[in-house]
């Protein structure tokens, strides 16, 4: 049952429209609308608000803004909990980051909110903002150091190098569902309908700046249409849904617009690195250094790692990796699927490229000498370091052997080229809890917060309830995504998975041991033997023990691994770049639903793709607003850009994560996937662009003149 | 219903059909289709996920032919019939394109999954039809139905959780299993 390709079980109510998404809750009845009006300024302040015109039109309910919003908690500084920290709207007359809510309309309809928004005056003084990042200078006051031997020594005198800078852009999650939230106050208790990837976490900072107990509060996100990070931290929608239900005592309704998603939810950070690598003639790694400074804000730091997730990908004896933060005056970033791999491997193995490219080495090969079972930051071995199987595997199956030499393959317009990247994801062990409860009618229930973003978790939870106890997937009912259940740890960093379901494996094991100490070690039907012995059914709850806690987690470091192999197009005339097949190869611990884990890979996979070759949030360096903040300007993979891709799953259990074998995998799809797209460009071309994403602009002025 | 200025919107008097059913509403006429279905008829399996034409994940069928449901006011829409997602199956008896979908595992979090079943019938029709699109090589004669074409056609519907090697899996498989 475990690891078998079973469909979705919440595939019949998603694919007929019935599941039911935040907003589209029926439970409180009618509620009213909300929307939210966003600052026209980067920096400075409200000079004058006048809210009246609005607040006169009929059908509206209220208006806030900084002179009238109800009380709320205080934020700590910016070095505070992501999670834990009150996030209060309407604080002041400072405006903070473009698009910072200035006011919120509550309205009867839709229409009546957003047409009563628009009536919001509001005149600004705007001050000169800090909108650009800017390369690190040498007197950088660098971060988050980890230090091996000396880089700069080796650099100085090694014959075959590579020094280079690379940019990455900002960069957003945007799932499908917008960010909102249907909220409801009755008899003293909030309930929260929101899309949310963890509940229990995200209460605490809600708690906090609504000023309610935790326990007066419910958050439900029974379906949420994806994630990818854009839903794990407290946002304005809840917040002002929540304040305004508790204040008007009726349901209240709000929702980001698409390009509100781009202004009230953070991104990840924009990235200038610095990557140095140098090597034996024969490929071995003498110097590995990643610097990179990236944004973060006055208010928060969020400090994606894109300096240190090649530190225990290939053996050096000398390593160099630092952070740089620069405080501009925007949002706060936010976690984005892949942080830290996205853009920081993307870069990475964009240079093991360049490395072997100028060594004459295979990149495939090149990477597969400086494979290493140590990780240098942690000071421990790696579990279930696979990456050479993943590489030899993928250049198998691909084809690499075919692969050209650097541009001389022309398939009619094409440019052709291959590429390769390798990817590396950390394993996290954080608590978890679960609840199962067999019922002595003939059903299992499952209950924790934990969420199922798109993930499979509906469906894996079941799984594993039906292989552990024997019984068919049909009597488990799974019940997920409500914070009244026990504390899951909720879906991001691809933690989910893994400790979800060793959770919900400890509750059944325990289970199980009960059942037998009542009825014997064999019996035929554990429901007739709950009947006959716990007539009320029984149940338990399963734990997984956090990281710090657990042994296993305290002698080895663990990842999960990838390769992926890349062919592009290069348009001779345009520049244009054209993914035309891509296979990945992963090596992640036991797989727990091969169809549902093979989406996901394949999802990140083209996320990797977007990163590459699309996606780039331009901010306007005057004001400080983003210059393509919707669907149309901010340009994401869609059906056409891409073709065939597949993603292979080694066979893998790896027993020191935990005794499932299981480790995650939502984030490793994405991995260095970008850069095999990357050095399939250069292998097409000739060109390298460090500066991503690679768009024609780019590539156009650097191509071949007699082509 | 008044406008600041004491301005009157009235509501409108609009009767179309849906997924069968003629229905007649009262709205503000700034309502959308979209918006319509999902909050005046709880008809929530059309989505709203960027309300300004730019995604498809609210796409539904009117007179046959698939439109951005929020790109459009309900009261346009006068003797209209209109085709949702609730229109095809039920959970239990499933349109042979949403078990599709479910074998292929065309969708993960769901959000954009109505609208690209919607759009992937009609879709189909359009090629049958003949209609041209950007790939289509040559204007005589059939349009044949490849994966090149199905891509291009359904680029509209953006999914963020990049299932599309898989819708287009789910959508072959329909496509060739009739007749
Ligand atoms: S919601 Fe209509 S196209 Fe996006
Ligand atoms: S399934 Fe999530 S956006 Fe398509």
């Amino acid at each position: 049952m475990i690891g078998e390709g079973i469909s979705r079980t919440d595939g019949p109510v998603k694919v007929t429209g019935r599941a039911h998404y935040s907003l589209e809750r029926q439970e409180p009845g009618q509620a009213l609308y909300g929307h939210i009006v966003g600052a026209g300024i980067g920096y400075g302040r409200i000079a004058r608000i006048d809210a009246s015109a609005a607040e006169r039109v009929t059908g509206v309910h209220l208006v806030w803004t900084y002179h009238n919003a109800p009380d709320q908690g205080s934020p700590e500084g910016p070095e505070g909990d992501m999670m834990d920290r009150a996030r209060p709207e309407f604080v002041s007359d400072r405006i903070d980051y473009y698009g910072m809510p200035v006011a919120f309309v509550i309205a009867d309809s839709f229409e009546i909110a957003r047409h009563a928004a628009g009536l919001v005056e509001v005149e600004y003084e705007a001050e000169p903002g800090r909108y650009v990042l800017a390369t690190p200078a040498k007197t950088a006051q660098w971060k988050s150091e980890t230090r091996i031997g000396d880089v700069d020594a080796i650099m100085a005198e090694a014959v075959n190098s590579v020094d280079q800078l690379y940019s990455t852009p900002y960069h957003f999650g945007q799932p499908m569902e917008p960010n909102a939230c249907l909220a409801d106050w009755r008899d003293g208790h909030l309930t929260l309908f929101l899309t949310a990837q963890m509940l229990n976490q995200l209460i605490s900072g809600l708690a906090a700046t609504v000023k309610l107990d935790r326990n007066q509060i419910t958050i439900d996100s029974a379906y949420v249409g994806g994630g990818f990070g854009s839903k794990i931290v407290l946002h304005a929608e809840a917040v002002l849904a929540s304040l305004a239900t508790m204040h008007l005592n009726q349901p209240v309704k709000v929702a980001f617009t698409r390009r509100q998603i781009f202004t009230l939810v953070g991104h990840r950070p924009a990235s200038i690195s610095r990557v140095r690598l140098a090597a034996t003639p024969e490929g071995q790694l003498t110097a590995v250094g990643h610097d990179a400074a990236i944004q973060i804000s006055p208010s928060e730091a969020w400090d994606e790692a894109v300096s240190s997730v090649g530190r225990a990908l290939y053996a050096t004896p000398n390593l160099l990796t630092r952070q740089l933060h620069q405080t501009l005056d925007m949002k706060a970033a936010e976690p984005v699927r892949g942080p830290g791999e996205l853009a920081g491997l993307m870069v990475f193995e964009s240079a093991v490229d360049e490395l072997a490219e100028q060594l004459g080495v295979d990149p495939v090969e090149l990477r597969i000498r400086n494979d290493t079972d140590y990780d240098p930051d942690k000071e421990l071995p790696l579990s279930g370091r696979r990456l050479v199987d993943c590489l030899r595997e993928g250049a198998e199956q691909f084809g690499w052997s075919e692969r050209p030499r650097t541009a001389t393959r022309r398939d009619g317009r094409w440019m052709i080229g291959y590429g390769v990247a390798s990817s590396m994801r950390g394993h996290f062990q954080t608590s978890a809890e679960a609840l199962v409860r067999i019922d002595p009618e003939g059903w299992v229930l499952v209950r924790s917060d934990m969420t199922d973003i798109g993930t499979g978790t509906y469906t894996i939870v079941a799984q594993v309830v039906a292989e552990v106890l024997g019984v068919p997937m049909s009597v488990v009912r799974v019940e997920l995504a409500n914070s009244n259940h026990p504390k899951g740890n909720g879906a991001g960093g691809s933690w989910g998975a893994a400790n979800t379901t060793v959770s919900v494996d400890r509750a059944c094991s325990t289970l199980l041991e009960r059942i037998r100490a009542a009825a014997g070690t064999t019996y035929n039907d554990i429901f007739a033997e709950v009947r006959r012995h716990f007539p009320d059914g029984l149940e338990a709850i399963g734990r997984q023990l956090a990281g710090s806690e657990d042994p296993n987690y305290q002698t080895f470091s663990q990842y999960t691994y990838g390769a992926s192999f890349a062919e592009v197009g290069v348009d001779i005339d345009t520049g244009e770049v054209r993914l035309r097949r891509m296979l990945g190869v992963f090596a992640a611990g036991r797989i727990l639903n091969r169809k549902t884990a093979r989406s996901q890979l394949i999802g990140g996979m083209i996320w990797g793709v977007g990163a590459a070759l699309h996606e780039e949030a331009a901010v306007d360096p005057r004001f400080g607003s983003w210059v393509n903040g919707d669907f149309a300007e901010y340009l994401i993979p869609t059906h056409a850009d891409i073709p065939a891709i597949d993603a292979i799953m080694l066979d893998d259990f790896d027993e020191r994560a935990n005794h499932l074998g299981v480790k995650g995998i939502g984030e490793l799809g994405a991995g260095g996937t970008g850069g095999s797209v990357a050095n399939a460009v250069y292998n097409a071309t000739g060109v390298r662009i460090r500066d991503f994403p690679i768009t024609l602009g780019k590539l156009l002025p650097h191509l071949p003149r007699d082509r | 219903m008044t406008d600041t200025d004491g301005a009157v919107v009235e509501p409108v008097r609009v009767s179309f059909t849906i997924n069968g059913g003629l229905l007649t509403l009262e709205l503000d006429p700034r309502v959308t289709l979209a918006t319509a279905l999902r909050e005046h008829l709880g008809l929530t399996g059309t989505k709203i996920g960027c309300d300004q034409g730019q995604c498809g994940a609210c796409t539904v069928l009117v007179n046959g032919r698939r439109i951005n449901s929020c790109l459009t006011l309900a009261v346009m829409h006068e003797g209209d019939s209109i085709a949702t997602v609730e229109g095809l199956g039920t959970p239990e008896v499933l349109h042979p394109m949403q078990a599709a979908f479910i074998e292929h595992d065309g969708f993960q979090c769901g959000y954009c999954t109505p609208g690209q079943i919607l759009s992937s019938l009609a879709v189909i029709e359009e090629i049958r039809a003949g209609m041209p699109s950007h790939v289509t090589g040559s204007l005589e004669g059939p349009v044949p139905l490849s994966d090149e074409e199905i891509r291009e056609r359904m680029s509209g519907n953006l999914c963020r959780c990049a299932a599309y090697p898989n819708i287009i899996a789910a959508i072959r498989d329909y496509a060739g299993a009739k007749p």
